[in-house]
């Protein structure tokens, strides 16, 4: 087995998680559930192929993937923000129309290849040895991008007075609205951010990844997730990047555990019988609900919680609590 | 830049009874009219792929004999559905519970756990029905427990469980239960089918060629015994006043934990009863697509009912329409587009329901 060669794959396909979760973050900072990520991952993978595989020029398919992101997340700032709807019923149905909307729209793409973002190696560090190749050696321009965004989304959010509003809309909307923050203003935003997150993740599998269109298949739950890492995450970039790179790591490697005759020295079970790799592949979703059952109990321990107006939509006038 | 607000929301408790019907059906007619602006820039004529749509539902006994055939899983769900709902228990894992149902009542004839030629018909069937539920309402204890002991978004946790539902079937599908390596299971035994109008063709002969089975029982039972769990029953009262108020409940000395779980299992248990119906009524065996996202359909059923039993009936033949009808249309995400613009119309227009809408004027007129 090539452990290099795993972990690389993890950090390139945990990416797309990080994209996506670093996204929802933003938004929930904001006090907004958008759980409709996998749609607009799917609108994003859609109109980032579609218009690279039309136009020729990839990073043209990245910005329609954003702006495809980004605006059908305005649906559910509009329906939450606005009509102060139920966030759970509006996110799964903003996965509904988004997956709809990619179907219909990506018609015809399948089977089609086109442009892909370029592969790069970061001069001096791709030559430290083990750390260099798994970590900046000939990866798509993404992953970087990736690495890039952590420690600047930490630092707006901790450091800088528009993330200092980001919180306290997210905690305390009421006290946040005495002090001139408009409430509805910043929780439009961050649910557009968080939409324009989740279509580039979108597009990092389509034209990236794992290029190409493959209807709803292209994303494949990674949606959810991303959804479920931010909860693992306690809310924080840096766990949530670690957890992408875990999930992708772990992906590869019951992947290439179905390869090798021979395995740790014993004979390999899922050589031998190929209806094993159904109980392999369960193993993202089943890491994934114990993720929650141990970021639950670790944030019981520290005390750390979700914002506390996560969900809760805002009224001006009506007493908050 | 400023959003305006120029809208004043009062919060109201006595909206006009008819009013959630005249803004359910004007949802989903506001749905059909975007869908068709859709459609028609993707290139197709929306008046031909809903007349299309139309007759294909409608348009004879049979074609509405398959539109109840796909709304008896629907009607099933969104029952289950409509009951978590009302404790806002998000059970999104009706998928999976489906999934689980069918693999049990597919054991009791692959295994099999009953002599398949001596038993009668009658008690093969109510042991697959029997065994569905269980494996259903297991299936959703797991996302229950969670939920009420350890507080885990029950959301994700019911996702994720439809995803190792669909893994774990496809292992005996492909596997111990291959039919000559077929992604399916051998036809089930005449015994273990569920009895269909085309049956009685003998006697009846308008009946030949008709798929209606008994599942659709099933599901009208089951409307009546949620609707007098929900509206008659002091349970039925608990579950309410948990989804409204649940430091009130608490108060009052009712059992948070033990509800969740309770209720997560009771529509664990429908959603099982479903995929029952369906491996023993539609396609008499085992295979690897037996559920169109009847999971999540049945959300948006349960939804559009308002969570009220009997409206569920009516809805989830609708959506048996759809189905039925997008089966055969061009692009195949169109029922999907449909159902989730319908969903977003229905909760926006929640709004009308819960306050009372005043414009507010800008200060200038206001001043003449």
């Amino acid at each position: 087995m090539n452990w290099i060669e795993i972990f690389r794959s993890g950090i390139s396909t945990g990416t797309v998680l990080l994209i996506a979760a670093i996204g929802e973050i933003l938004t929930e900072r904001a006090g907004i559930q958008n759980l409709g990520v996998e749609g607009m991952m799917l609108v994003g993978a859609m109109a980032g192929f579609k218009v690279a595989f039309s136009t020729g020029n990839v990073w043209l398919g990245l910005l329609a993937a954003i702006a495809a992101g980004g605006l059908l997340s305005l649906a559910h700032a509009l329906v939450t923000i606005h009509f102060q709807a139920d966030q759970t019923v509006s996110g799964l149905s903003l996965t509904f129309l988004g997956t709809g909307l990619a179907l219909v729209l990506g018609d015809g793409l399948t089977g089609q290849t086109g442009p892909v973002i370029p592969r790069a190696s970061i001069p001096l560090l791709s030559q430290i040895p083990y750390l260099g190749q798994i970590a900046f050696a000939d990866h798509n321009l993404l992953v970087y991008f990736g690495y890039l965004l952590l420690p600047i989304v930490t630092y707006f959010i901790n450091k800088t007075r528009p993330g200092l509003h980001l919180r306290a809309v997210g905690e305390n909307p009421a006290a946040a609205d005495t002090l001139g923050v408009n409430i509805y203003r910043t929780r439009y935003l961050y649910t557009f951010i968080g939409g324009c997150f989740a279509g580039l993740a979108g597009a990092a599998i389509s034209v990236a990844i794992a290029p190409g269109w493959y209807s709803n298949l292209t994303v494949n739950g990674q949606g959810w997730i991303a959804v479920a890492l931010v909860i693992f995450a306690h809310w924080n970039p840096w766990r949530a990047a670690l957890g992408g790179y875990l999930f992708g790591i772990l992906r590869r490697f019951t992947l290439d555990l179905q390869g090798p005759r021979i395995l740790f020295g014993l004979a390999n079970p899922f050589f031998y019988n190929t209806n094993l790799v159904f109980f392999l592949q369960m193993t993202p979703y089943i890491l994934t609900i114990i993720a929650l059952i141990w970021g639950s109990s670790a944030a019981r321990k520290k005390r750390i919680g979700a914002p506390a107006a996560l969900g809760t939509p805002y009224q001006r006038g009506e007493r908050g609590l | 830049m400023k959003i305006p607000y120029p809208v004043l929301l009062k919060r109201t408790e006595d909206s006009p009874k008819w009013l959630p019907v005249v803004t359910s059906v004007g949802a989903v007619l506001l749905a059909f009219i975007i869908s068709g602006v859709i459609l028609a820039v993707t290139g197709a004529d929306p008046f031909k792929v809903y007349s299309y749509l139309f007759k294909a539902s409608f348009g004879s006994w049979g074609a509405f004999s398959d539109v109840v055939v796909k709304a008896t899983p629907l009607l099933l769900i969104g029952l289950g559905c409509s009951l978590a709902f009302r404790m806002r228990l998000w059970n999104i894992g009706a998928e999976g519970q489906f999934f689980v149902g069918a693999f049990m009542a597919s054991a009791v004839v692959m295994v099999p756990l009953v002599n398949l030629d001596t038993t009668p018909r009658w008690a093969i069937i109510s042991l697959m029905a029997a065994l569905g539920m269980l494996g259903g309402s297991l299936y959703a204890f797991i996302a229950g427990f969670l939920k009420a002991k350890l507080n885990i978004n029950e959301i994700i946790i019911t996702l994720m469980l439809n995803y190792i539902a669909v893994l774990w079937n496809n292992y005996w599908i492909f596997g111990k239960w291959s039919e000559s390596g077929f992604q399916m299971t051998k036809t089930f035994p005449k015994s273990a089918w569920l009895p269909r109008l085309a049956d009685y063709a003998k006697q009846v002969p308008a009946f030949s060629g008709m798929t209606l089975h008994l599942g659709i029982l099933f599901g009208l039972i089951a409307a009546v015994i949620v609707y007098l769990i929900i509206y008659r029953s002091k349970w039925g009262y608990k579950i309410t006043l948990i989804g409204d108020n649940p430091r009130a409940a608490r108060y009052a000395g009712i059992n948070i934990t033990a509800n969740t779980i309770l209720v997560f299992m009771v529509s664990g248990a429908l959603a099982g009863l479903a995929g029952m119906t369906e491996v023993s009524g539609v396609v008499h065996r085992l295979q690897e697509r037996i559920s169109t996202s009847y999971g999540f359909s049945g959300v948006i059923v349960a939804w559009l009912a308002k969570l009220n039993p009997f409206a569920v009936i009516v809805v989830s033949i609708l959506f048996g329409a759809l189905l039925v009808a997008s089966r055969e249309i061009q692009p195949s995400g169109i029922s999907f587009l449909i159902q989730g613009i319908t969903l977003f119309l229905v909760i926006s227009s929640d709004v009308f329901l819960k306050y009372e809408i005043k414009w507010v004027r800008p200060a200038q007129e206001t001043a003449q």
